[in-house]
C-alpha cells in the first residue's frame, strides 16, 4: 500500500470509521471517565499519545515479529506506552492522574489501539501508520470532549471547571457558569448519563450522514447515470 | 414483536387503546382525591402541568417523527403518563422538575424506543427514575399530610407559587412513614408509631387512604377487564409474604408489618396502575404471575435494605427487563398443539 490516500485516512479516523461512535471502540473510558471537559480531554490526549507511538513502534517492527506471537509483542508495546502516558502524568498533572486513576492503566486494553496496532500499523510503512494513529486518536479525543462538555454543561450548568488540572494556574479563571443557582442534574453526570449522551451523539451522526446521502441523491437523480457518446456511422457530410 | 405471526384463533379485542385509557384515568380519581384531601392541592397542579406538558412533548416528537399528531394524542397514552408521573411525584413539585420528568417519559423512554407499543421501560417510571437519582433533594421532600405543623394543607395558590417558585422546598415537608421507618434503628415499631404523629392508624396519614383509593380504582379496572388479576395481586401477595416473614414481632429491626407495607408508599398505584402496564409487562398469565412476584420481592428488599425509601419504579423498571424472557419461557401452548416438552418426548 504504497499509494496511501491521507485524505481517506482523516476521513475514516474522523468521521466515517470514528472510532468511539461507529466502532463503538473504548466504550470503557468513553463512558467512564467523560464527566466534565477536563477529564476527558486529560483522557483524550493520553489515548492519542499512546496510540500514537504503539503504531509507530509497530508499525516499525512489523517486518521483525512473526505472525504468531504479533498480539503478544503488540501489547507490550502498547503497555510500555501506557506507562510512560501514566509516569508523565504523574510528573505533570498529578491531580488529574489521580481523577482518571484506573482508567489510565486501563488504556493498555483499549481495543481501539490493539485493533488500529493489528489491523493498520502492522501492514503500513512508518508514515501512514502514524497518520492513522494520529486521526483515529483525534477522532477519538473530538467526541471524548464532546461528551464531556454536553455532560458537564447539563450536569453542572457550566464548562471547562478546573482546566487548571492540566494548563496549570492560568487556567483557573477559564471557567463559564452559564446558569446561576442551577440544580446539579446528576443523572447527566452519572454513568447513565454517558450511555444516552453517546446514543444522542450517534444518532446525530447518523441523522447529518442521511441528509448526505439523501442530497448526493437528489443531485445525481436528475442527471443520467453516465454521459452518452453519440456514435456516428458513415460519413458526416 | 408487531410483526410476529399470530396463528388462529385470533382474540378480539373489544376495548380500543383510548377506551382503555380513559377508564385508567377514570380509575385514578378516588385515589388524587385523596391525595388532595390529605396533602392539599399539589398533587392536582401536578398533575395539571404534567399533562399539559406531556400533550405539548408528544405533539412536537410526533410532528418530528412525522407521524399523525391527532390520532396519537388521541389514544391518551401521554395523558396517562404523565397523569401517574404526577401523582408519583412530591406534591406542588417545581416546575422545571415535572419538565424533565416527562421529557425523559414521553420523549426518551417512549418515543426513542419508537412510540406506543414499542417502549420496552415504562414511561412514567422512566422519568420518575431519572428525577429520583438526579434530584435527591426535591424529590424526597414531600409536603406533610394534613394534621401536622399548623394543621393544614396547601391550597390552590399555594400549589402553584410552590411550581413555580425557585426556593422554599423544605417550608411544610415531613419525612414520609417509608422514610422514618429506614432512619429507624432505635425505636420498637410501636414506640416509633407512638412518636411519629404521620404514621396515622396504619401505614400514615393520607398514604392510607390514598392506597385505598388506587386499590378502589384497581378493582374497578379488574371489573372491567382493563387487565387480568395475575400480575397486580401476586405482586401483592409476595409483598405480603415477604413482610409477614420479616416482621419480627415489631423489633426495631423490624421491616414493618404487612398491612403497612402495603398501605403505604406507592404500593397500590404500583400494583394496579404500573405493574399492569400492557406495553411493558410479561403477555402470558404465567408470565404476569412471575413479572407481578418478582416486583413484589423486589420492592421489599430494596424498601428495607436497599438506598431508597420507595422501590416501586426501581423494581418495576428492573422487571420491565426481565418481561420478554419470562414471555420466552411461558409462552402458552398453542391451540391443538402439544405442549412443547411432550413435544420433545416423541421426537
Amino acid at each position: 500500500m504504497s499509494d496511501t490516500n491521507y485524505r481517506d485516512l482523516s476521513l475514516n479516523g474522523l468521521w466515517k470509521n470514528n472510532p468511539a461512535i461507529v466502532q463503538l471502540l473504548g466504550l470503557c473510558p468513553l463512558l467512564a471517565v467523560t464527566g466534565t471537559v477536563v477529564n476527558s480531554l486529560g483522557m483524550a490526549l493520553a489515548t492519542l499519545f499512546v496510540l500514537l507511538a504503539s503504531s509507530t513502534s509497530v508499525s516499525l517492527i512489523r517486518g521483525f515479529v512473526s505472525d504468531a506471537v504479533r498480539l503478544p509483542a503488540f501489547v507490550m508495546i502498547i503497555a510500555a506506552a501506557v506507562t510512560c502516558t501514566e509516569l508523565l502524568m504523574q510528573a505533570y498533572t498529578y491531580e488529574l492522574f489521580q481523577i482518571l486513576g484506573i482508567f489510565l492503566p486501563l488504556i493498555t486494553t483499549n481495543c481501539l489501539i490493539l485493533g488500529r496496532a493489528d489491523a493498520f500499523a502492522s501492514k503500513n510503512s512508518i508514515g501512514p501508520a502514524m497518520f492513522d494513529g494520529l486521526m483515529m486518536g483525534l477522532g477519538f479525543g473530538v467526541i471524548l470532549v464532546v461528551l464531556g462538555a454536553i455532560r458537564e454543561l447539563v450536569g453542572t450548568g457550566a464548562l471547562f471547571a478546573n482546566m487548571d488540572l492540566l494548563f496549570g494556574e492560568g487556567a483557573k479563571s477559564w471557567k463559564i457558569v452559564f446558569f446561576d443557582d442551577y440544580n446539579q442534574f446528576l443523572v447527566a453526570i452519572l454513568p447513565p448519563g454517558a450511555f444516552i449522551v453517546t446514543g444522542l451523539i450517534i444518532a446525530v451522526k447518523n441523522w447529518i450522514d442521511d441528509g448526505i446521502k439523501k442530497r448526493e441523491a437528489a443531485r445525481t437523480a436528475g442527471q443520467p447515470k453516465e454521459s452518452r457518446r453519440v456514435r456516428v456511422t458513415g460519413t458526416i457530410s | 414483536m408487531a410483526l410476529i405471526t399470530v396463528s388462529s384463533p385470533h382474540a378480539h379485542g373489544p376495548m380500543s387503546t383510548a377506551t382503555v385509557m380513559r377508564l385508567v384515568l377514570l380509575a385514578t380519581l378516588p385515589g388524587v382525591f385523596a391525595l388532595t384531601y390529605f396533602f392539599g392541592f399539589g398533587t392536582l397542579t401536578n398533575i395539571l402541568f404534567a399533562a399539559l406538558l406531556a400533550l405539548g412533548m408528544e405533539a412536537a416528537i410526533l410532528k418530528i417523527r412525522k407521524r399523525p399528531i391527532g390520532f396519537y394524542l388521541n389514544d391518551g397514552s401521554a395523558l396517562v403518563t404523565a397523569i401517574l408521573l404526577g401523582i408519583a411525584l412530591p406534591p406542588a413539585s417545581p416546575w422545571w422538575i415535572l419538565a424533565v420528568g416527562i421529557l425523559f417519559s414521553i420523549v426518551f423512554a417512549k418515543h426513542l424506543y419508537g412510540g406506543m407499543g414499542y417502549n420496552p421501560f415504562n414511561p412514567a417510571m422512566v422519568g420518575y427514575v431519572v428525577l429520583l437519582i438526579s434530584f435527591p433533594v426535591q424529590m424526597t421532600s414531600w409536603v406533610a399530610p394534613i394534621g401536622n405543623f399548623d394543621g393544614s394543607v396547601l391550597g390552590p395558590i399555594d400549589a402553584l407559587v410552590r411550581t413555580f417558585s425557585a426556593s422554599s422546598v423544605d417550608a411544610v415537608t415531613a419525612a414520609t412513614p417509608l422514610d422514618v421507618l429506614k432512619q429507624n434503628n432505635s425505636l420498637l415499631i410501636e414506640d416509633l408509631w407512638a412518636s411519629n404523629s404521620q404514621f396515622g392508624s396504619l401505614a400514615g396519614v393520607g398514604w392510607e387512604w390514598a392506597n385505598v383509593g388506587f386499590l378502589l380504582g384497581g378493582l374497578f379496572l379488574l371489573y372491567k377487564r382493563v387487565f387480568t388479576w395475575h400480575a397486580p395481586i401476586s405482586m401483592l401477595i409476595a409483598l405480603t409474604l415477604l413482610s409477614a416473614i420479616f416482621y419480627d414481632g415489631g423489633s426495631s429491626a423490624s421491616g414493618g408489618s404487612p398491612m403497612f407495607h402495603l398501605f403505604s408508599g406507592a404500593t397500590m398505584l404500583g400494583a394496579f396502575f404500573i405493574v399492569t402496564d400492557p406495553v411493558t409487562s410479561a403477555v402470558s398469565n404465567k408470565g404476569r404471575i412471575i413479572y407481578g412476584a418478582c416486583i413484589g420481592v423486589l420492592i421489599y428488599l430494596i424498601r428495607v435494605w436497599g438506598n431508597y425509601p420507595d422501590a416501586v419504579a426501581f423494581s418495576v423498571l428492573l422487571m420491565n427487563f426481565a418481561a420478554p424472557l419470562l414471555d420466552h419461557y411461558t409462552q402458552p401452548r398453542t391451540y391443538g398443539h402439544k405442549k412443547k416438552t411432550l413435544q420433545k418426548e416423541t421426537d
